[in-house]
């Protein structure tokens, strides 16, 4: 639990405002990670998670992380997040060093974490009931995030009477209903059917589109990375490090059609290459 | 739990009733024919004469009455204490640290043997039977609302966290209402243990209520009369219970949503198994 950030640090966070601001005179990049490293425990006896992690992604850029289990990618998105600190390294978001939580990220988890005594409509207002921006004011986006996700009339139903990818449509939703200029996605589709999956594969990009919000996607889906991707970061593990970043040259917006193509299969064999016969599992 | 609602059938509810007919009937009839003494086994009808002359012109209401309002007021205040407890032994490591030893010391002891003690300090009135009451019934409130507020998941806890959210809103906005479905099993098992200290605390000693009722009756061999209190004492526990049930379900409303998908299973509560244990073995 030491490497929680602790309160005070965080606190100059607290209000600073929703959207980022331009450092002056450059152009900043929505995430930048530079030579981060993170080890669990001590440093002779702990974990080493991440290597010399470097990264830079532009606004409103949708960027993919694939890679086996353990290679760091949590670890990674809950730096980014702010939630646990680096052991060496920095983050910045817009040119601001990342020292804590702040309060324009939206994070859609593999469980859809909804609060099951809250109705839908209710979840999805959970980021403005935490920072207080007033239900009233943000009950018009709210709605018509849950209709953007084709859950309308399912506003006043409770998670339990929900299916899973519902649910998670519910966690997507939430995500974004603050405006978030960065939107951190942990493997949000790892629980889900295969069908449903593509199903919300496209519906994200189409959100994506709409909203233009930096996105950082971990799966463990090959094809779902190249589906989504504006650039794939391949990882490996033991120490979790960077292998490729590929950058993914297909039209938007995609269609489930595109999967069968001959450039998607390039795309997706070499990304395989980097985890032997096995994929990314 | 058993799902009984299955075989919950009109037929079944006759078949019920006959049950219960035909035990009783058998029982007056090996009474009769055996001539059993009515001060060692008495027949059905004799305690169900006394029943009703112990309400008709007897002193039973007030009996009744008072031992439902020690049995209110100890469910009470070792609720309140033992979900005090519980929230500051799960939210602060100190008072955890040094209260823990005590609680172990006290998980293992049959509370309801300190009845005697306490009706020695607190004399024969109100007093002691509360006491007693509150302090078997705040352990297990205690116990789970500990594991209730440990109950909520890392992930939503980061969700609010990542938000910029406080400690403070981790706690009301998630790991509370987390929690109320184990504090309110605890609260379930409280009152029925609620009960069985203050009945023990009156049988010790006692001015008034059902316990001291059933002592004075045991002395005199009123058997019939013994069984007409041990039948209050048991439609007595059953309100209760029906009461917090109700309760529990307008309070966890969440828990009705959805019950033909995917309804979270109530959990099993630790405190629920310990107190069995200890109220089965005392
Ligand atoms: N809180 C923690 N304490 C100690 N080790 C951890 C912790 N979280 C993750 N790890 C370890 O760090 C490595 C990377 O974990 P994680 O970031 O969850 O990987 P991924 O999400 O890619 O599966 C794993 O070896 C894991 O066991
Ligand atoms: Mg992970």
């Amino acid at each position: 639990m030491d490497d929680r950030i602790s309160q005070d640090q965080r606190t100059p966070y607290r209000a600073s405002s929703p959207n980022f601001s331009a450092a002056p005179g450059a152009h900043p990049s929505a995430i930048h990670v530079s030579a981060l490293c993170k080890t669990y425990g001590t440093d002779d006896t702990g974990v080493m998670a991440l290597d010399d992690i470097n990264l830079d992604i532009r606004a409103g850029e949708f960027v993919t992380v694939v890679g086996p289990s353990g290679c760091g990618k949590s670890t990674l998105m809950r730096m980014i997040a702010g939630l646990i600190a680096p052991s060496r390294g920095e983050i910045r978001l817009g040119g601001d060093i990342v020292r804590g939580t702040r309060r324009d990220i939206g994070i859609v988890f593999q469980s859809p974490v909804l609060f099951p005594w809250r109705t839908v409509l209710e979840n999805v207002l959970i980021p403005i009931d935490v920072q207080r921006r007033g239900r009233q004011q943000n009950l018009p986006k709210a709605r018509d995030l849950l209709a953007m996700v084709g859950l309308a009339d399912f506003a006043h139903r409770y998670p339990a009477e929900l299916s899973g990818g519902m649910q998670q449509r519910v966690g997507i939703a939430r995500a974004l209903v603050n405006d978030p200029a960065i939107l951190l996605m942990d493997e949000p589709f790892g629980a889900l059917d295969a069908m449903t999956r593509e199903n919300l594969n496209v519906e994200l990009q189409r959100l994506w589109q709409s909203n233009g919000n930096t996105v950082l996607l971990i799966t463990h889906s090959i094809s779902e990375a190249v589906f989504l991707a504006d650039r794939v970061v391949v990882m490996t593990a033991r120490p979790g490090r960077i292998a490729e970043v590929l950058e993914i040259d297909l039209p938007r917006p995609r269609t489930l059609e595109m999967m069968g193509s001959t450039a998607f299969g390039h795309y997706v064999n070499r990304i395989r290459t980097h985890f032997g016969a096995k994929g990314a599992d | 739990m058993l799902d009984l609602a299955s075989v919950d059938t009109p037929r079944n509810r006759l078949l019920s009733v006959l049950l219960l007919a035909g035990l009783l009937v058998s029982w007056e009839v090996v009474i009769r024919v055996f001539g059993i003494a009515p001060f060692i086994l008495p027949a059905p009808s004799a305690v169900a004469q006394a029943l009703w002359r112990g309400f008709a012109n007897g002193p039973f209401l007030q009996h009744t009455l008072t031992t439902v309002a020690e049995v209110l007021l100890g469910f009470i205040f070792g609720s309140a204490v033992g979900l005090v407890l519980g929230v500051g032994i799960a939210l602060n490591r100190h008072i955890a640290y040094f209260v823990y030893p005590y609680i172990v010391m006290f998980l293992s002891m049959p509370k309801v043997a300190l009845a005697p003690l306490i009706v020695l300090w607190f004399g024969l009135g109100i007093t002691s039977k509360i006491v007693t009451a509150a302090l078997v019934t705040f352990f297990p409130v205690m116990v789970n609302t500990i594991a209730g507020l440990n109950a909520a998941d890392r992930d939503g806890i980061d969700l609010i966290r990542s938000l910029g959210g406080t400690e403070r809103q981790i706690f009301t906005m998630l790991r509370l209402p987390a929690a109320l479905p184990m504090i309110v099993a605890g609260l379930e098992i409280a009152m029925t243990l609620s009960l069985i200290g203050t009945v023990v605390a009156e049988l010790i000693g006692a001015e008034q209520g059902l316990g001291m009722l059933m002592q004075s009756m045991n002395f005199s061999m009123d058997t019939a009369g013994v069984f007409s209190i041990l039948i209050v004492l048991a439609i007595v526990g059953l309100v209760l219970n029906q009461a917090l049930k109700s309760a529990r379900r307008r309070m966890i409303f969440w828990e009705n949503a959805g019950r033909a998908s995917s309804t979270p299973s109530r959990r099993a509560s630790p405190a629920t198994e310990v107190e069995n244990t200890l109220a089965v073995s005392r």
